[in-house]
């Protein structure tokens, strides 16, 4: 077996632990962003859903704002985003490079795309299941929690899965500033050193990585609903 | 109990502007099955909003249960709601929650103490008759049982009111007298009073002993049962209670075919309505007898309403002229309505004339 993947995947042998640091790295990143983007993101597609014409807080002010500032990072390109946004990494991190740096322009990325699937899971809970609590003398609050979340949860389970997978692809990116992980390792060690075989391993990983968060998603999705 | 003055309800579509309801005077008294009825547009379900204020009316004043809802704070609003319950033609039951936990759902802001509340669901649940149904999802119920559902759950915070928005629209007929024999039974037991909106006279002709009959936001018509459908006024009225009652149906089948009514040339179609004991009355034998005018009765209906019969029938009257009028005279005596149709010949297709 050894012999097999020592004539190979010679490179990927030699290379173990830094394999294995890319994957921490990586799955560092994609945890420490989903619960950075689960809280912001959640609240944002709550406050979209909430202040939107007809929704149970309606404010046109606040909804037109907020939605022109989650169209505008959308619209964004994820490479630049990481440039554009390095003063606040800065003033958060006190530092622009490394993984916990790319922790924010992730975050700031993904946000935004999160709020809108969260909006539109939102969305599909039946409204006249929201007057229907609101003619039950339920308030903004109790409608939130307890309606909102609760009924459009197979909505927000199915967005935070596409939702991160998608932020398994931002991850990759992020090598632009020396975050590490398996997107930096595939273009680091295996393109630029011509080791096919390192960036061979590091997609294996990272689809992966995809099928787990696929399958996890698919199984809350499948309890949720009944 | 409720009562809407001078209400007024217009929405700005863009450059349009829609008129919802339009003053609208209306007054529902402790105990009553208030039915609101009228064809889809006409401001019935704006109307019934108007009284949790899921609606807020543009002018007017909305009275329920003694407080002014327009002036109450946010707060104060949501715990009048609390006495008013709502169903609805789509149930809107919380699809994620079991029928328990959809009943349940009411009360967990209350300080109630948990087993308080787990008996009063249960109760609840008994009392629509779902009691082992409790750990069911609402998509694994019947249209009529999660309207059952609905009903437990509007209930929950013992409202004096519920206002029930097209709830049986969604239903087949044999649900629907179910769910209104529920909805009556919860009347009599508890002294709930009911709103009924409806496009469907025959849900009012059931349980309603009030109805207002509502066309273009305005109510057009309103009053007790039981001379609202033995004397309506308005054509809209007419309208729907010769629906509910296969009236209409009936004069247009004798107009479109003459030969039907088989009449002679001075024989007389006429209508003959009744209220009341005069049901029971052989009131047709009796002209026969008294005046030799026989009569052909082609249709016959009687309906009853809070107790109160409310016939009527359709019938050719022949005889000599004089014999004729001496009837005709003498059912007017007896405060029975006597309606001439005109004859089918004259009568142009499908037209009702009554005359």
């Amino acid at each position: 077996m050894n012999d097999f993947l020592n004539r190979y995947l010679p490179n990927v042998m030699e290379n173990k632990s830094e394999i294995w640091e890319s994957t921490y790295e990586t799955l560092y990143m994609v945890f420490m962003t989903s619960l950075f983007s689960a809280i912001f993101g959640i609240a944002l597609g709550v406050i979209l859903v909430a202040t939107d014409k007809g929704g149970i807080l309606a404010n046109r002010w606040v909804y037109s704002i907020l939605e022109k500032i989650v169209n505008f990072f959308r619209s964004v390109p994820f490479i630049i985003l990481i440039a554009l946004v390095v003063p606040v990494t800065r003033l958060i991190t006190g530092t622009s490079i490394g993984m916990n740096a790319a922790i924010v322009p992730l975050v700031i990325g993904i946000v935004p795309f999160y709020a809108r699937q969260i909006q539109n899971a939102l969305l599909e809970v039946d409204p006249g299941i929201i007057e229907a609590t609101q003619a039950m003398g339920s308030g903004p609050v109790e409608i939130i929690f307890r309606v909102y979340l609760k009924e459009g949860l197979t909505g927000i389970i199915r967005a935070s899965s596409v939702t991160v997978i998608n932020l398994i692809g931002l991850t990759t990116m992020a090598g632009a500033i020396g975050s590490g992980g398996l997107g930096s390792l595939a273009i680091n060690k295996g393109y630029n050193r011509f080791q096919l075989d390192i960036t061979f391993i590091a997609t294996i990983l990272i689809l992966l990585l995809v099928f787990v968060c696929q399958f996890i998603g698919d199984y809350f999705t499948r309890k949720s609903t009944h | 109990m409720i009562s809407l003055s001078r209400i007024n309800v217009t929405f700005n579509t863009g450059s349009r502007t829609v008129v919802a309801a339009r003053d609208i005077d209306l007054r529902v008294d402790e105990g009553d099955v208030f039915g609101i009825v009228g064809y889809s547009g006409a401001g019935k379900s704006t109307l019934v909003r108007v009284m949790n204020l899921l609606q807020r009316p543009s002018s007017g004043d909305v009275v329920v249960n003694g407080q002014k809802l327009l002036e109450l704070k946010p707060k104060e609003l949501r715990s009048a709601r609390k006495k008013i319950g709502m169903i609805f033609q789509h149930f809107n039951l919380m699809k994620s929650r079991t029928v328990y936990d959809n009943v349940l759902y009411p009360l967990k802001s209350s300080r109630m103490p948990k087993a308080d509340k787990d008996r009063k669901v249960r109760e609840l649940l008994e009392l629509v008759g779902l009691s082992d149904k409790l750990a069911s999802y609402p998509s694994q119920l019947s249209g009529g049982q999660k309207q059952r559902v609905a009903i437990a759950r509007a209930l929950a915070n013992e409202p004096r009111i519920l206002l029930c928005d097209e709830a049986t629209s969604a239903l087949d007929p044999k649900t629907t007298l179910s769910i209104l024999d529920l909805l009556r039974d919860l009347n009599r037991k508890l002294g709930l009073t009911i709103v009924i909106i409806t496009h469907e006279m025959q849900v009012v002709k059931e349980i309603c002993n009030k109805v207002a009959v509502m066309e273009e936001g305005a109510i057009v018509e309103q009053g007790d049962i039981v001379s609202i459908f033995s004397e309506p006024k308005q054509p809209l009225t007419r309208d729907f209670i010769h629906t509910a009652t296969h009236f209409g149906q009936t004069v247009e089948k004798i107009m479109s075919h003459p030969s039907l009514a088989r009449m002679g040339d001075d024989d007389v179609l006429c209508k003959i309505s009744y209220v009341g004991s005069r049901t029971s009355e052989a009131i047709v034998s009796d002209i026969a007898t008294r005046f030799g005018v026989s009569a052909n009765i082609l249709f016959g209906n009687v309906e009853v309403l809070q107790q109160t019969p409310v016939g009527s029938l359709i019938v050719v009257l022949s005889g000599g002229r004089s014999e004729l009028e001496n009837a005709l005279a003498y059912l007017r005596s007896l405060d029975v309505t006597v309606d001439r149709l005109d004859s089918p010949e004259k009568a142009t297709l499908g037209g009702e004339r009554i005359v």
